[in-house]
């Protein structure tokens, strides 16, 4: 057991490409849940957003067209979604649970052609002179442009919840959706959009993973991290930036933790296997302690008539 | 009354035609662990079933589950191969054990091989190859290749299968490099391409410039590539997308000739449970190209290396070798046993860490 051989600059390096899907996934899920809809079918729309993202870079071998296809598809999916709840208003953890599985089985449909096929690689960014930059500059400056699109995309939609009216218009439809619908705002419109929002960023996370973190086509590849981002929008108490910390600390522990069994510690792998989950629960549990709650129209379905 | 017994004659109808056209055909069923696509492990089990297909053309017909858990579903998948009147069922991970032998209780007509493990019963075969004799000469490639010393191991389980490959790779990596290090992450996995890429990361973060992987995906051989200089190993099947770098050799396992005799034997009604366990000489593992990113004088070495394993002139585990605890396991000029490689738990002396219980 030797702890020196473990570089932190390498690790903090790799924990962010490996936190980076889940931060996608959450900071889209943060947007619906702050509109007042509870979509649970985050882990499908990553995977298929994965497949079409795979499948699409594959095809014209362009990564960057390979994202938006993702995007898109995780929209699309995410429009059935719409199609449930808000338009034929079905409960939204049943539509939810239900869009995860279809996207599951229905990946695996799409990607049966893909397995095993080596995707076009995006590269990082090397910017000169500020990514030679010792320590700071293997963290910081030399990943892949996603990356930094996670990054932007959760001060961005800070700023927007926090500053601009979109954002306050879109807190006022989670709060209090009847109140909302009286001062003349469109509710169903509003949720809508943040569902597509969500199931963008969803299946750009899901790329992310298929492209970037792996880089691989397989059946379920996205393992549950939609359902870890769906914890941690909770844990996170709908705060991006708390997000972007959870999501972090998560990607980190998971590193981590196979940098211990490689440098020999001698704590049983399950234990190991097990700690991002605890840690980051029990860090983000901590945090919550502030007594934000849930946006208090979160889950309830909107009819102009009630 | 009427219309059910006419109905259930119906079915015995139609059960008595099925049965009678299925009796031409002899049904062989495939249970991998992994898609048909993984380009290695089960992708190779996969080519000797069309091997099988082409041998004996309309005479066969073959059946194939893929990515099949291995527990109580395995059981599922081979109980319904078994009911649709498979003759012969290949199941292909260590994880199938007890599912084939639970299996094979049930349906004493249909012949099982097990692939990899060690229970028999009259109508359950085991066959494996000898990987250990292809990681002799991966370790020895590997030794002399690194830079930096540290050889990074990626292990699916910690069963003897997996430690008889560490333990032969660490030998001989050592016999050419006595500073070498290895250093193994137990994935628990066979098949998970996230979790492969990213324990061949930390591997590397770690200064490791050698990856080998026990594990069926090709994505620790992305991660390398990606890296730039890491040196990697086809697993299972040649992986040649990777080559000549950062994949500069390969065990192959060959599969085909196997799967073809025991379906003759089916064909013919020869067929005995048997303990079959192959290795270079008899053909059914074999070490894909030796890529030009090695120096010809240690592809040379290897070449011979691989050449005294087919002769029968040289055992893999050839003493003097001690435990990791520092007990004696071979004496002098000793060569290891069946039973003690088939069961073996322990590393050898030199191997640091401790095997996952």
């Amino acid at each position: 057991m030797d702890l020196g051989e473990i570089n932190p600059v390498l690790l903090v390096a790799s924990l962010m490409v490996a936190a980076t899907p889940l931060l996608l996934a959450a900071i889209g899920e943060l947007v619906v849940e702050k509109a007042g809809v509870l979509n649970l079918g985050v882990e499908g729309m990553m995977i298929v957003g994965a497949i079409s993202g795979f499948a699409i870079s594959v095809e014209t071998g362009s990564p960057w067209l390979g994202f938006i296809a993702a995007a898109i598809g995780g929209a699309v999916l995410s429009l059935l979604f719409v199609l449930l709840t808000q338009v034929a208003l079905a409960n939204q953890v049943a539509s939810g649970l239900a869009l995860t599985l279809f996207g599951l089985g229905f990946s695996a449909l799409l990607g049966q052609s893909y397995v095993g096929i080596k995707p076009p690689s995006m590269g990082d960014i090397h910017i000169p002179l500020i990514s030679d930059i010792p320590v700071i500059g293997p963290i910081l400056f030399q990943h892949d442009p996603i990356l930094y699109v996670g990054i932007a995309l959760t001060a961005a939609v800070w700023a927007t919840l926090k500053y601009t009216r979109v954002g306050l218009i879109l807190r006022a439809v989670g709060e209090n959706h009847d109140a909302a619908h009286a001062l003349g705002y469109k509710v169903i419109k509003i949720r809508i959009m943040a569902i597509l929002f969500g199931g963008a960023c969803a299946g750009l996370g899901g790329a992310y993973i298929s492209l970037i973190r792996v880089p691989q086509w397989t059946e379920g590849m996205t393992a549950g991290v939609g359902w870890i981002a769906l914890a941690l929008v909770v844990f996170a108490s709908w705060k991006p930036w708390r997000a972007l910390l959870g999501a972090y600390l998560f990607g980190g522990i998971t590193v981590l933790q196979l940098n211990l069994q490689a440098a020999g510690v001698a704590i049983p792998v399950e234990y190991l296997a097990m700690s991002p989950y605890i840690i980051t629960i029990l860090v983000l549990v901590i945090l919550s302690a502030d007594k934000s709650s849930a946006p208090a129209s979160l889950g309830r379905t909107f009819h102009a008539s009630h | 009354m009427k219309f059910t017994s006419l109905l259930t004659s119906a079915a015995m109808a139609l059960g008595l035609a099925t049965g009678a056209m299925a009796e031409d055909k002899t049904k062989v069923g495939f249970v991998y662990v992994g898609p048909v696509g993984d380009g290695g492990w089960t992708y190779e089990h996969n080519k000797g079933r069309l091997a099988v297909e082409e041998e004996f053309g309309d005479k066969v017909e073959t059946v194939f589950v893929e990515s099949v858990p291995e527990g109580p579903d395995a059981e599922r998948v081979m109980t319904q191969m078994a009911l649709e009147g498979a003759d012969l069922i290949f199941t292909t991970s260590f994880g199938y054990m007890d599912p084939t032998i639970n299996v094979a209780k049930k349906f004493p007509d249909v012949k099982f091989e097990h692939a990899t493990g060690y229970k028999t019963a009259p109508n359950v075969s085991v066959y494996s190859a000898r990987f250990y004799e292809g990681r002799a000469v991966q370790g020895h490639i590997a030794g002399k290749m690194t830079k930096s010393n540290i050889i990074g191991y990626i292990g699916s389980y910690p069963i003897p299968e997996v430690i008889r490959g560490i333990n032969s790779a660490y030998l001989h990596a050592k016999a050419v490099n006595p500073d070498v290090e290895f250093k193994i992450v137990w994935a628990y996995t066979w098949f998970d391409p996230a979790k492969e890429a990213d324990a061949a990361t930390v591997l590397i973060e770690q200064g490791a410039d050698v990856i080998l992987q026990h594990t069926d995906s090709t994505a620790p051989q992305a991660a390398a590539q990606e890296a730039g200089n890491v040196v990697t190993f086809g697993q299972a099947s040649d992986m040649s997308e990777y080559a000549p770098f950062p994949r500069v050799s390969s065990i192959i396992d060959d599969w085909a000739p196997y799967y073809i005799a025991r379906t003759k034997a089916v064909m013919d009604g020869t067929w005995e449970s048997a303990n079959t366990w192959d290795g270079i000489r008899e053909g059914m593992v074999a070490i894909g190209e030796i890529s030009d990113a090695v120096p010809a004088d240690v592809k040379e070495e290897a070449l011979a290396l691989k050449a005294a394993m087919a002769a029968g002139e040289y055992h893999p585990f050839t003493g003097p070798i001690k435990k990791q605890d520092g007990s004696d396991w071979l004496a002098d000029g000793e060569t290891a046993d069946d039973g003690t490689l088939a069961g073996m738990n322990f590393y050898v002396e030199g191997l640091e860490g401790e095997i996952p219980q």
